[in-house]
């Protein structure tokens, strides 16, 4: 039976094949391996791009104290960005399945629709969840706009579910059982962290200083946004990618909050809100950049 | 003269199920029209999830040759002119005719137009007519300045007879080749127009949705809840389908019904099964795509994951059962109803009065304490669609009344047109306060529906209203509901108005004629309704409805209110005094009658009314003569109008005519 880590090293060497660029994880907190500037950045603009890498995505809502099964404050996304998307694209997506070990000819698979929505992050796409034997394994997205942006090229995201994938491929009841090497479990490796991330999400994690560094970021982000547009002169080394990163930091902290259940439903539409003015505006002035760089270099 | 069959089969990544009936009819008449000069006839249109795909037969080469008049200079035009024309349509002015028009005389050229090639035609208009299919939701690909479709087309079969008809839809160019299934068919395969069907089915793709329809039936074992809808997207999703039975312990049996079957039905697209004696079975069918699960991988598969979706369920039963439903009232103040309208809590005590002024009794009070409650229970936050009923199941386990249970579980109903009102009466009391709250409340704040825009389903509320109280024969007035709002009060007519003719199928003109009497109370408007359905067939009807347009109009005109009563003294023709006699007796008559008596009488007034107006003027010249006949017919009209304004009956005579 193949391993977690065995299962990601073919899916990564799978893709690398196909002309991906194999990047580690982004180091700041996201809720989605979509929010990574590899992805939510990259997708913009007329350039080619292809990358995957395998993208933690934290979701303090869905923390369940280590005690569900199938539920995870944090669980692995192997994120796949097809820029623009080759016209055999689900050809080559389920190439990968039979790459980890999956006959095809054995197994029931369906595209069912699922159209992907992010209003924080003022982007969508159209799609399906592919579904393996009644399991949903992958969303499938062409992405048609980001950040309030619509894209030159229509790229392909293919975001696979990495634990419920290797708990379907091991056939264990419980993401904690999966074999993540022949002498580690899943649970030895990542029980604690659910644990007390779950504690610290639900109950401890202090309102006030997480409201406090919210709109600290929001500010720093916000700044720095105003300075951008105040240029006329020097566009082109100006540090979009720092600014991008504090909307992800006020994302997770929203995230936070929410989990903590210190933002009520009518307060909800209004931070969603302020975060998704972030993205936009940031994705509005990454766009304005690369075609300042653009006329630079020409 | 031979003709050819067009195939076309558009190959598509997975189009959404529910779309694909539309877009594929859509696709067979236009496909139709653009080959009637042809002679094409539509003969076939099949789709599967990855193909549309339409076939006709009886296509000519050839569109018939025409000739085109070209009018050039006029007869007295100078010679060069009319060389010229004649030169700028290679031919000399020797060809040319003289041909009269209204507008005078001019040199004209017959023109022959050679008609089109058939692969002309075919070539030029398909893109457009693919690409023109409406659906609900497009997307573009591969980037800007490229097409816009439901998913991207990825192959193109386009065949007149053994030829290809050459066209291209964003780079990708049609030919003779089909796509098989996914994991079990050739990925391209040739095919000619007669091969096509036998290659897709060797290919593993059932075309014809009435046969992989059958696939899925005559799959189904003993016991399974018939479920047309869940069909129907099957047959849809699916180009091999395959039925498969899986089972999943007794034990989560205990859990209620209704979310085993949520679970399975709108989460897992499964089949429930019942046993014999109509239990809910522990078993399912999942629909593969697929030919067969030889080694039960599927199976084991589906049953794993519905596995840990009840596990799941029975996670959030217990969760919810630590904390009763008459505990999370307050819990409510924490969940919004509407920005303006405050949250759930405030809602719940607005109904809870509504609930009291409706003449609710003690259950439809606190079933409308508890109603929202399962809000916030952790079951309705996973399966949203199955909110009130949580509400009910819970109410039930926590041992709250029956009809409490009941009225909470039913307070959505009906979700449709074509669902059943609740149950109970503290159910349909309780049901309607919470949707006049809620149209009150959105109407209050100006959130009022306009065209396709009604983002809070007021129409489906106000309908849910109306067949409520129709159907529950409750005695409550629109005024009351609409709380004197008058724009509300009319939006709820309009419902009523929609259900009168479209669900209960009254004629429209019937419709308008007694909502125009009173519109306040629905028992009163379906009872007169059903007096005027039944007079309608009399055939004096029609005629007295005519003349009490006639009484309207020349009242009107005359702007008459009476000051006194009908003056025998002052009658002048027989006719008068006739009329005045037969509405006399017919009025002591049906005192405290039905209405359906009541228009019956009115109905033998006819010949009286008819000669009246035959024989007399009403406005006559003498004013007191005038006043007397108009306070006849002022109390005639009066005496009948309180069931019907009948000048709005369109006489079915007149309508044909129209």
């Amino acid at each position: 039976m193949k391993t977690y880590q065995e299962m990601i090293f073919r899916l990564k060497q799978y893709w690398a094949d196909r002309g991906c660029i194999i990047t580690e994880p982004y180091d700041v907190e996201v809720g989605a391996g979509t929010m990574c500037p590899e992805t939510f950045l990259r997708v913009l603009g007329p350039d080619e791009y292809r990358v995957a890498y395998v993208q933690p995505s934290r979701r303090p809502a869905d923390g369940r104290y280590g005690e569900n099964p199938n539920r995870l404050y944090k669980h692995s996304q192997l994120q796949v960005i097809l820029k623009p998307t080759p016209a055999d694209v689900i050809e080559q997506y389920l190439g990968s399945l039979e790459a980890i070990g999956i006959d095809l000819k054995k197994h029931d698979i369906k595209f069912e629709e699922d159209n992907w929505e992010s209003p924080t992050l003022g982007a969508w796409g159209i799609g399906w969840q592919v579904m393996l034997d009644g399991m949903e394994i992958t969303q499938f997205t062409y992405f048609q706009q980001c950040g309030g942006v619509d894209l030159d090229l229509v790229p392909a995201e293919i975001t696979y579910g990495l634990e419920r994938l290797c708990a379907f491929l091991q056939d264990k009841e419980s993401v904690y059982d999966i074999q993540w090497t022949d002498a580690f479990q899943y649970g030895q490796v990542r029980l604690k962290e659910e644990q007390q991330f779950s504690v610290y999400n639900f109950e401890m994690a202090d309102v006030a200083t997480l409201w406090k560094l919210f709109e600290l970021h929001e500010g720093e982000c916000q700044r720095l946004i105003d300075l951008y547009r105040g240029l006329d002169t020097g566009k082109e080394r100006f540090p979009v990618l720092p600014t991008y990163d504090q909307v992800l930091k006020c994302s997770n902290l929203f995230n936070l909050l929410d989990a903590r259940g210190a933002i009520s439903v009518t307060e909800r539409v209004g931070v969603i809100g302020r975060v998704r003015k972030l993205a936009v505006g940031v994705a509005g002035i990454w766009v304005d950049q690369q075609f300042t760089n653009r006329e630079v270099a020409a | 003269m031979a003709t050819r069959d067009l195939l076309l089969e558009i190959g598509v990544e997975e189009i959404p199920d529910w779309m694909i009936g539309d877009g594929l009819a859509h696709l067979s008449l236009k496909m139709g029209e653009l080959t009637a000069q042809l002679g094409g006839t539509v003969v076939m249109a099949e789709a599967t999830p990855r193909r549309l795909v339409v076939k006709l037969s009886g296509l000519v080469e050839r569109e018939a040759d025409r000739e085109e008049l070209v009018s050039g200079p006029p007869k007295q035009a100078n010679p060069q002119a009319v060389e010229g024309f004649a030169k700028k349509n290679g031919v000399t002015s020797a060809d040319l005719e003289l041909v009269e028009t209204a507008k005078g005389t001019y040199f004209s050229f017959r023109k022959q137009v050679a008609g089109k090639t058939a692969i002309e035609i075919l070539s030029n208009g398909l893109p457009g007519i693919i690409l023109g299919i409406p659906w609900p939701k497009t997307m573009l690909w591969p980037g800007k300045g490229g097409a816009r479709f439901i998913r991207p087309i990825r192959w193109l079969l386009c065949l007149l007879g053994e030829e290809v008809v050459p066209f291209a839809i964003n780079g990708i160019a049609s030919g003779n080749e089909t796509g098989g299934h996914r994991q079990l068919g050739q990925h391209r395969v040739a095919v000619t127009i007669d091969s096509f069907e036998q290659v897709l089915r060797d290919n593993f793709v059932i075309l014809r949705a009435s046969e992989r329809r059958a696939k899925i039936e005559q799959g189904l074992p003993v016991g399974v809840k018939a479920d047309a809808a869940l069909l129907e997207t099957l047959t849809y999703i699916t180009e091999y389908p395959t039925p498969i039975v899986g089972e999943f312990a007794e034990d989560y049996l205990s859990l209620p019904e209704e979310v085993l079957v949520t679970v399975m039905r709108f989460h897992q697209k499964y089949f429930s099964v019942t046993d014999a004696s109509g239990k809910l079975a522990a078993k399912f069918v999942a629909v593969m795509n697929t030919a067969g699960d030889a080694d039960g991988l599927v199976k084991h598969g589906n049953e794993r994951v519905l596995r840990a979706r009840f596990n799941d369920a029975r996670f959030f039963y217990n969760v919810d059962q630590q904390k009763t439903l008459a505990a999370r009232v307050h819990d409510l103040k924490a969940v919004t109803f509407q920005a303006q309208l405050g949250s759930y809590h405030a809602k719940t005590e607005r109904v809870v009065t509504l609930v009291k002024e409706l003449g609710g009794d003690a259950a439809a009070v606190r079933a409308a304490e508890l109603a929202k409650t399962d809000l916030t229970c952790e079951m309705v936050k996973e399966f949203t669609e199955l909110q009130g009923i949580v509400g009910g199941l819970y109410a039930q386990a926590q041992g709250e009344a029956e009809e409490v249970a009941t009225a909470i579980y039913d307070q959505y109903k009906p979700v449709s047109m074509e669902d059943t009102i609740p149950r109970s009466r503290a159910g349909q009391v309780m049901s309607l306060a919470d949707k006049a709250d809620t149209l009150r409340g959105c109407f209050g704040i100006g959130l009022i529906p306009t065209g396709s825009k009604d983002p809070f389903a007021l129409r489906r509320a106000a309908q849910g209203v109306i067949k409520i109280l129709a159907e529950g024969e409750l005695q409550i007035g629109l005024k009351q509901l609409a709380n004197g709002v008058e724009k509300l009060e009319d939006f709820l007519i309009e419902r009523v108005k929609y259900y009168c003719s479209e669900i209960r199928g009254y004629a429209m003109d019937e419709v308008l004629a007694v909502l125009s009497a009173g519109a306040d109370n629905l028992q009163d408007v379906l009872a007169r309704l059903e007096a005027v359905k039944a007079v309608r067939a009399s055939e004096d009807f029609e005629p007295l409805a005519a003349s009490f347009k006639r009484m309207k109009n020349i009242l009107d005109q005359a702007k008459f209110t009476p000051s006194g009563k009908v003056d025998e003294a002052l009658f002048e023709d027989a006719s008068e005094r006739a009329l005045w006699k037969a509405f006399g007796e017919v009025a002591a008559r049906v005192q405290g009658a039905s209405y359906a008596e009541v228009l019956a009488g009115m109905a033998t007034l006819r010949p009286a009314v008819d000669l009246f107006f035959e024989k007399v003027l009403v406005n006559a010249p003498d004013m007191a003569v005038r006043a007397n006949r108009l306070t006849l017919l002022f109390g005639l009209k009066t005496e009948f109008s309180g069931i019907a304004e009948f000048s709005e009956i369109v006489p079915k005579t007149q309508e044909t005519h129209a």
